[in-house]
């Protein structure tokens, strides 16, 4: 198992390493010119040295390559200066200046480094995003239990068209339509999730409860969807196994049977598929953090699209495809671990 | 058990056996594979209405234009914010009328007419798309399972492009290149051809890998091994007896591609980055209409269900199809 851990990790370095590539092509052979937006009266010496100041007079592998010691090198080196000088936890350790005069990857719209943005916006996004995904867990696993448990029945039938239609129902209309529910008609819930807000008494708490909501179940209707569907199909593929009828034979009470012997087992698919579901949801983020207007990574995409801030599109990206990379590995491990008749070696 | 009649002699219980036994011919009548795929297939509620809710929203997408001919970008600006023809029931002094059913938007089109034009434009990026990415899809397939020097890069391949962030990568290569295409094309043309090559390029691996499986496992069965004793050459092979025998699940994929396929688009035309403003799709029916969602929002709801009831047809109709088409279901 760790030899596979090691082989996976190594083969992911490539991985990474061919998809930063696309995207660097991608947005080379755009034909957008991050110097269209300067005033014609500029001349165009002085263009010319603006766009030597942004990184763009040199060769494309030397852009790439800088991009990339930017990204795997310098970055780190300034995170590590981070914990030993100012954070909580390691600052007891000696102060290092490793990132000290070195350039970091600079945004083009704020002129700022693109990593501390980018390190602002995560926690809105996390925090949307993760608690949308544990809600819909925590929904869709007893749906996806009771439902094969009881197939064909009423709450079955129910739940497998619900589960449908919920699928089928695309983020970007869902998010309107509880709004004009719950914030225009009922008026109960907030349109605006506000990121600034404060949580520090119980009356705040509330307030960030309640603009929660909204985003978070529009996220975690797909989740629910997708998850109870793979949970009723593994269940169904369990229940008629030889082994539960000598667990029944055995005497074992009819609650054992299920949530000890049949849900184990079913959760084996069921847990590579929540992994594997991860970096889709941070994709729907996307859409769902504009509806609501959320200021979280996904809002951060795509404002720096309409700015054309190349270096912010570049890292956004390649950090979206990290997450992926990330959790299909994790899929393939925790799928490893939690079956013992896989075997990769 | 116990009491069965006893026979008057063993002889002639044999005999009676035995006339029972012979057939004069085959007591049904012979029956193909797609008639029992499609007994299957109408036992399902759902997919038969889904299947059928897709052929009237194609239907009605193809020719509802020619029957409803207002032009959908026509501005009427005298006949602006018409409600739709049903709230005349609960009141009785709405600006409505049936000139107008769905009614009309700020700008005074109509919008049964800027329905079924958008509809049109949904439709046909699904499919198309939907078709690209199967071609390139089932090629792969087919190509990395049945010749062993390709399959371990064309599966590198596809597993790199299933780890590219697709959302992402697709919102990136509409912006970024709808500018020379559209100069190219003309500014709805342009980007038809990107949307589709986009969607489609994005989403091809899943056909790819469940082709592969299948054909590596048909390969090693007899009647290829006997099509190929007698000389049938790889091409022959490939399109006389393995594809046919991959058609169902690539049938099921592609009713999956359809449905991601429409709400791409969608998605794409909601987050402004599609279509050009003037051009209606649904999607971008439906982001112009949130702004004003208080006041109108049956604009918000008539693109909106529409665009979820065609994908939720699709799914249904995938999943029918699913179970029509496998041979350890069917007949149960």
């Amino acid at each position: 198992m760790l030899t596979f851990t090691i082989r996976r990790l190594l083969l992911s370095i490539p991985t990474l390493l061919f998809i930063s590539l696309v995207i660097f092509l991608l947005l080379q052979l755009a034909p957008g010119d991050p110097m269209a937006q300067v005033p014609l009266t500029v001349p165009p010496e002085v263009k010319e040295k603006m766009r030597e100041a942004l990184g763009l007079g040199q060769p494309i592998h030397i852009q790439y390559w800088k991009w990339l010691v930017q990204v795997f090198w310098i970055e780190p080196q300034v995170f590590i200066d981070y914990l030993t000088n100012r954070s909580a936890l390691f600052s007891w350790l000696p102060d290092t200046a490793f990132s000290e005069g070195k350039l970091r990857v600079i945004s083009w719209q704020t002129r700022s480094p693109v990593m501390d943005i980018v390190i602002q916006r995560m926690p809105q996004t996390l925090w949307v995003v993760g608690l949308a995904y544990i809600v819909g867990i925590v929904i869709a696993i007893p749906i996806g239990i009771y439902s094969a448990y009881r197939h064909y029945s009423v709450f079955d039938q129910a739940g497998t068209f619900v589960t449908m239609v919920g699928f089928s129902i695309p983020p970007f209309f869902t998010g309107p339509l509880l709004i004009v529910i719950f914030s225009v008609y009922l008026g109960w819930l907030p349109s605006i999730y506000d990121t600034t807000h404060v949580v520090n008494d119980w009356e705040s708490f509330k307030v960030q409860f309640m603009q929660m909501i909204m985003p978070v179940m529009v996220l975690a209707l797909q989740t629910t969807a997708q998850i109870s569907r793979y949970m009723r199909g593994a269940m169904l593929d369990n229940l008629n196994q030889d082994y539960v009828r000598t667990a029944r034979a055995k005497g074992l009470k009819e609650s054992v049977v299920v949530m000890v012997h049949v849900l184990r087992n079913s959760m084996i698919p069921v847990v590579t598929v929540i992994a594997l579901g991860m970096p889709a949801i941070f994709g729907g983020a996307i859409i769902t953090e504009n509806v609501f207007k959320v200021n979280g990574i996904g809002q951060l995409l795509l404002t720096a699209l309409r700015a054309n801030d190349l270096p912010m599109v570049m890292t956004l990206t390649f950090i979206f495809a990290i997450l992926i990379v990330l959790f299909n590995l994790i899929a393939d491990i925790l799928y490893g671990l939690l079956d013992p008749r896989i075997r990769y070696d | 058990m116990t009491e069965q009649p006893i026979p008057a002699s063993p002889v002639e219980a044999d005999l009676e056996f035995m006339k029972a036994l012979q057939d004069k011919g085959p007591q049904k009548p012979p029956r193909s594979q797609w008639r029992d795929v499609w007994d299957q297939f109408r036992k399902h509620k759902g997919a038969l209405f889904g299947g059928g809710f897709l052929i009237f929203i194609t239907l009605a997408v193809i020719f509802g234009p020619y029957l409803w001919d207002i032009d959908a970008k026509k501005l009427d600006i005298r006949n602006k914010n018409w409600r739709p023809i049903y709230t005349l029931l609960w009141d009785g002094d709405a600006k409505a009328g049936w000139i107008h059913p769905f009614g009309t938007d700020q700008l005074g089109r109509d919008i049964l007419a800027q329905m079924l034009f958008g509809g049109r434009v949904s439709m046909a990026v699904g499919w198309m798309a939907m078709a690209l990415a199967l071609i390139i899809g089932t090629a792969v397939g087919v190509l990395s399972g049945f010749f062993k020097r390709l399959d371990f890069w064309l599966m590198r391949f596809t597993d790199l492009i299933l780890s590219l962030p697709i959302l992402p990568l697709v919102l990136l290569a509409v912006t970024l290149f709808g500018q020379p295409l559209r100069a190219q094309f003309g500014p709805e043309g342009g980007m038809f051809i990107l949307i589709v090559s986009v969607i489609s390029l994005t989403s091809w691996m899943q056909t790819a890998r469940i082709v592969r499986g299948d054909i590596l496992a048909l390969k090693e069965r007899e009647f290829i091994l006997a099509a190929r004793s007698i000389g049938t050459t790889p091409g022959k092979i490939i399109r006389r007896h393995l594809l046919p025998n991959v058609i169902s699940p690539i049938m099921v994929s592609a009713t999956l591609g359809l449905a991601t396929a429409i709400i791409t688009e969608s998605a794409l035309s909601f987050l402004g980055v599609g279509f050009p403003s003037d051009f209606p799709t649904w999607g971008k029916q439906l982001a112009d209409a949130v702004d004003r969602m208080q006041e109108f929002p049956e604009r918000v709801m008539l693109p909106g269900i529409a665009i979820s009831l065609t994908v939720l047809a699709v799914n249904y109709l995938g999943d029918g199809l699913r179970d029509a088409l496998d041979p350890r279901i069917r007949g149960r």
